[in-house]
């Protein structure tokens, strides 16, 4: 910037605190009946902090499961009254100050993530399949987190019978997050969400009843490396604020189109300086692939898959990843359509080393945690081809597929849940041969569950998968849905690989038993199955829904 | 509205299996009767739908159309021309005798009996695996997705159908193998699960190569209707770039010549063919297979005419070599079901080579092969598994002087293989007629080349024979048992059924031609005249 522009910069300064000095302190509008789905959660969620405080521990586990269940039934609720009253199409606005943006994709994507957090919650409050330990009924989770593993305080706080039922409020906190992530529209909502999303999380990886410092090193490497994408995110907010004179999404996007010329004087150095805006807008995008877990932000997916409790797994992948693709959404469809131009050439790459490195990578795992875990980033990959399409059909497919996938992984988990043997669940894919032919009916509800992450025809897998690639090829990125359909052979061989394992193999000596679980296990898994069926035989309805939620406002 | 025949004929089947699934484990006879019963029923349907055909009406007829995913443009349309009709005709004979065959295939295995009693009061849960209801639940719903892709006139359709129909047919390979194998058990779980996933492989890469052409047909079609498509060209608002033509072609054909196989991706029928039982085998080869040529004629000539006509010289030739190099191989082979398998390959070669000889008596002639070589397949490969059952060896050298113990077998096995060497008076022999003149006058010399096909036909069925059933009595086909009643029940109306279409093919041509004439208008060829007619 010239040197007048920077003599400027103090008369106009000068000029606007004199003007309107009463106008700074005007109090916020808030559309509180529009943030009821976010409220609903949070208020719980405190109220789930308080219940640990005065509740007596008998019977803070029926306490919790039911506030929790509630929340989110009643969060869905309006979710739903919302979308009725129109606000996912005609009455798409922008509330709270321009914070959250009230839209299709908004209201989609926190239906979905409301439903699986619903599902995925069940198996929290799973509490048959661990055998009773000294007569108490426990579940997935540590007796005391505190307590140091293998130590004397540890025995005693399981002879005590306690449970971590600080759970449930962790996950209406996280999932209070995730309800904001893709509707943050300023990048300092954005930041904010991300962080009440991922603390919980990490602490949710490090309680696993079994394998516990297994659960505590792969909750530490999530947030060393969540921390590291944090900051990633928080630096290039910072320089697109530079370049733009706002966090507002519809400013930048303005500033980036071109339309606004007036400078911020505060920002004269700096604003309009391409160079920040791609720097800035590369590491924001980053931080949001990092969580979704697309290659070459990937390396801490199968570690944390494979230590944090399968619940918490289950919940993570599938609820995390409908949010952060959310995000992600709005950023390149809101903030930076006017940079298509510069992301799609690395979007693209990104795109396809994420299809191809998930895929190559998940034939040689051995461990069916770390194999959903490779195989969620090849699928990440795939959803990125919906992305990059920059169509409305891009959009709604991306939404669909969301949806599809994100009940697919939560049944999925659930089933990795009930293969137990002595040591807890039995994770390594040796232990599962013969499967089939021990419990048919719980390795071919996991075949259903398989065949859907392969794509195969009839289930949601398909249709999310033939909706995404369909958007691509119209969109232009006819080469995309070509690498995506080599990644999904390569992956249909390690999928294909556990199914053989299961029916084919004869099942060993010592193998593993399928545990009874509980109506609400039961529940989670006939969930997953009946919605994975209905979205492969008739998805029209669903389709429908994510077309017309496919409309971002800006 | 019309009662929706195509639709019954196809979830009669379906119905079916989820019936058999659904009987006791104990209850395995009741489970076999009842497969039984819902596939001969589906039989009836044909029938009707066979005799409510008119050869010389609409392309299409007995159509159904409604609604399915608008949002992808897929319609649930059904529809058959001859071409499916005996197609899927065929599929609804050949099931009851696949299930006849297979009839004591599924019983549980004297060891496995072993274990599920030894578990007793310290094993929790009961073994629940019931695997004879499930191997009949399954060839009941092989047969309805077959049925249906037959029918199907929606190209995202008869997709869905070709993809799905692998799993089924990969649980029956990789789940129910051969129990006459050599070697150890282990070996011969891991060469089966080694062949089901072949299979599944191979076909499952085809079938997504597939889908990119179907996407790109979306994109650039906007449609998956057989009949807009058709309509659409017709009034030029549809044209397709030459490139993009030949792109699309040939995604669709990669997929199709997995699945038919043709010479190089044939490799895994053999494998698949060799470790499923029997009756698994003859349903891969003549009725799954056959959803791989069909879809040729179907999709491959008609959505892409110009790119089917480009393909042609090399399609020829990859279908010669087949014809070749599946006889030579199958001239080699120590192992009987293997042998078949190879005959087949050659065998589809000739039907690729009368599709894409693209002359009226070459197409009539492939899809009479199609029928035919389901028939007579059927018919050798059946009988050879009653063989391999009974001495439990499936290597050709183990065998020898069986028509001196068993000669009702000898007989039948005698006559399948003259069908599949297509000796006049039987039926294979008037298709495969078919197929060469209509190849003479299109390609005179790749019809020379087919016809070596025949001598080496002639070479490995008839040293089959030799070596098997005539010469000196092997100690250990001493005493071996010849038919039974249920055996007998499976092979003569097969038999019965190669000699009435050998001599009289009328029935079958009537249907078929009109269906053909279509094609060949779609691709806007000719036949070519013979020169004496210019002399008139």
């Amino acid at each position: 910037m010239s040197a007048t522009a920077v003599h400027s910069l103090w008369t106009m300064a000068g000029g606007v605190t004199s003007a309107a000095p009463a106008e700074k302190f005007k109090a916020p509008v808030i559309e509180y009946a529009q943030l009821t789905p976010v409220l609903i959660v949070i208020g719980v969620a405190v109220v789930g902090v308080l219940v640990e405080a005065f509740v007596p521990r008998r019977a803070r586990y029926y306490t919790q499961v039911f506030l929790t269940v509630v929340a989110l039934a009643a969060a869905f609720a309006a979710v739903i009254g919302l979308a009725a009253g129109g606000y996912g199409t005609t009455k798409a606005h922008i509330a709270a100050m321009g914070a959250i943006a009230i839209d299709g994709p908004t209201l989609f994507l926190q239906g979905t993530i409301l439903l699986t957090s619903l599902v995925a919650v069940f198996t929290f409050a799973e509490r048959r399949l661990d055998p009773a330990a000294h007569g108490n009924h426990v579940d997935s989770f540590a007796a005391q987190a505190a307590s140091v593993p293998g130590s004397d305080s540890e025995k005693a706080a399981v002879r005590a019978g306690f449970t971590t039922t600080e759970v449930f409020p962790l996950v209406l906190f996280s999932v209070a997050g995730m309800l904001v992530f893709p509707a943050a529209n300023d990048l300092l909502t954005l930041f904010v969400a991300l962080e009440v999303f991922s603390l919980p999380l990490y602490l949710l990886c490090a309680v696993a009843r079994r394998k516990r410092l297994m659960s505590q090193e792969a909750a530490v490497k999530y947030f060393l490396l969540g921390a590291f994408s944090s900051a990633f995110l928080l630096f290039g907010i910072a320089l697109l604020y530079g370049y733009a004179g706002s966090v507002s999404y519809a400013t930048i996007a303005n500033v980036v189109d071109g339309s606004v010329t007036r400078i911020d004087p505060a920002l004269a150095d700096t604003m309009g300086n391409d160079a920040l805006l791609l720097i800035g807008g590369a590491m924001i995008l980053t931080g949001l692939l990092f969580k979704v877990g697309a290659v070459p932000f990937h390396m801490w997916t199968p570690d944390v898959y494979q230590g944090a409790p399968t619940p918490v797994t289950g919940f993570m992948a599938a609820a995390t990843k409908v949010a952060a693709f959310g995000a992600l959404l709005r950023l390149l469809y809101v903030v930076l359509p006017g940079l298509a131009w510069d992301w799609r050439p690395v979007m693209w790459a990104v795109a396809i080393v994420t299809m191809l490195g998930g895929a190559i990578v998940a034939i040689t795992q051995t461990d069916i945690k770390r194999l959903l875990a490779y195989s969620s980033i090849a699928h990440a990959g795939f959803i990125l081809a919906g992305v990059i399409a920059t169509t409305p059909d891009g959009i709604s497919s991306v939404l669909f597929y969301l949806g599809a996938y994100s009940f697919v992984t939560v049944g999925a988990f659930a089933v990795v849940t009930l293969v137990r043997d002595a040591g807890g669940e039995a994770t390594h894919l040796s232990k599962w041969a013969g499967l089939g032919r021990r419990s048919p009916l719980v390795a071919a509800v996991f075949a259903v569950f398989l065949l859907a992450f392969a794509g195969i025809p009839l289930t949601s897998g398909f249709s999310g998968k033939f909706a995404v690639f369909k958007a691509a090829a119209d969109g232009g990125a006819g080469g995309l849905v070509v690498v995506g359909v080599i990644s999904s052979a390569i992956a249909a061989f390690f999928y294909i690989r556990v199914i053989v394992l299961m029916f084919f193999s004869e099942p060993k000596a010592d193998g593993p038993t399928v545990a009874v679980p509980s109506p609400l296990t039961m529940t989670t898994i006939g969930v997953g199955v009946a919605v994975t069926l209905v979205l492969g035989l008739a998805p029209q309805y669903f389709l429908d829904l994510a077309s017309q939620a496919g409309v971002f406002v800006r | 509205m019309s009662f929706p025949l195509l639709t019954a004929t196809a979830a009669l089947p379906a119905i079916g299996a989820i019936a058999t699934a659904a009987v006791p484990a104990a209850r395995r006879t009741t489970a076999k009767w009842l497969a039984l019963l819902f596939s001969l029923a589906t039989l009836v349907l044909a029938g009707i739908a066979l005799a409510r055909f008119e050869p010389g009406g609409a392309r299409y007829q007995l159509t159904e159309s409604h609604a399915w995913i608008k949002d992808f443009g897929v319609r649930y349309e059904l529809g058959v021309d001859g071409i499916g009709l005996a197609l899927m005709a065929l599929t609804a004979l050949l099931i009851p005798f696949v299930i006849l065959a297979g009839w004591h295939d599924a019983d549980p295995s004297p060891s496995s009996q072993l274990r599920s009693s030894r578990g007793g009061p310290n094993e929790t849960k009961p073994y629940r695996w019931r695997p004879t209801q499930g191997f009949f639940a399954l060839i009941l719903m092989v047969e309805a997705m077959v049925i249906l892709s037959f029918e199907a006139t929606d190209v995202f359709l008869f997709y869905i159908l070709f993809e799905a129909m692998l799993i089924p047919m990969y649980f029956l390979i990789g789940g129910f193998g051969d129990r006459a194998h050599t070697g150890s058990d282990e070996n011969a779980a891991a060469q089966r699960s080694y062949a089901a996933v072949k299979f599944l492989l191979y076909n499952l890469v085809g079938g997504l190569i597939m889908l990119a052409a179907v996407i790109g047909l979306y994109v650039v079609a906007g449609t998956f209707s057989l009949s807009e498509i058709a309509e659409a060209r017709a009034s030029g608002s549809l044209s397709m770039a030459t490139s993009t033509e030949r792109w699309l072609f040939l995604g669709f054909f990669f997929a199709f010549a997995v699945k038919a196989p043709l010479w190089p991706l044939h490799t895994w029928l053999p494998n698949a063919m060799g470790e499923a039982t029997s009756p698994v085998a003859v349903l891969i080869t003549a009725v799954v297979d056959k959803v791989g040529t069909f879809a040729m004629l179907r999709f491959c000539l008609q959505l892409f005419p110009e790119a089917s006509k480009w393909a042609t010289p090399v399609i020829v030739v990859l279908a010669l070599i087949s014809i070749v190099y599946g006889a030579l191989l199958a001239v080699g082979q120590r192992d009987i079901k293997r042998l078949i398998a190879y005959a087949s390959i050659s065998h589809f070669g000739f039907i690729v080579l009368g599709i894409f000889a693209m002359t009226s008596q070459g197409q009539s002639g492939a899809t009479l092969y199609m029928v035919n070589h389901g028939i007579s397949t059927a018919a050798l490969m059946l009988v050879a598994g009653f063989l391999i059952t009974r001495r439990g060896s499936r290597l050709i050298a183990d065998y020898g002087g069986v028509q001196k113990v068993a000669p009702v077998l000898a007989g039948t096995f005698l006559i399948g293989g003259l069908a599949t060497l297509s000796l006049p008076g039987l039926a294979p022999f008037v298709s495969e007629f078919l197929v060469l003149v209509g190849t003479f006058s299109a390609y005179p010399a790749a019809g020379i080349v087919a016809t070596t096909g025949i001598v080496l036909a002639a070479l490995y069925v008839l040293v089959l024979y030799q070596r098997t059933m005539t010469g000196p009595v092997k100690a250990e086909v001493q005493g071996m048992a010849d038919l039974k009643v249920r055996e007998l029940v499976v092979v003569l109306p097969l038999i019965a059924l190669l000699l009435f279409l050998g001599v009289y093919p009328k029935p079958l041509t009537e249907i078929v031609n009109p269906a053909v004439q279509h094609t060949m208008s779609d691709v806007q060829k000719k036949d070519p005249q013979p020169e004496v007619e210019a002399a008139k």
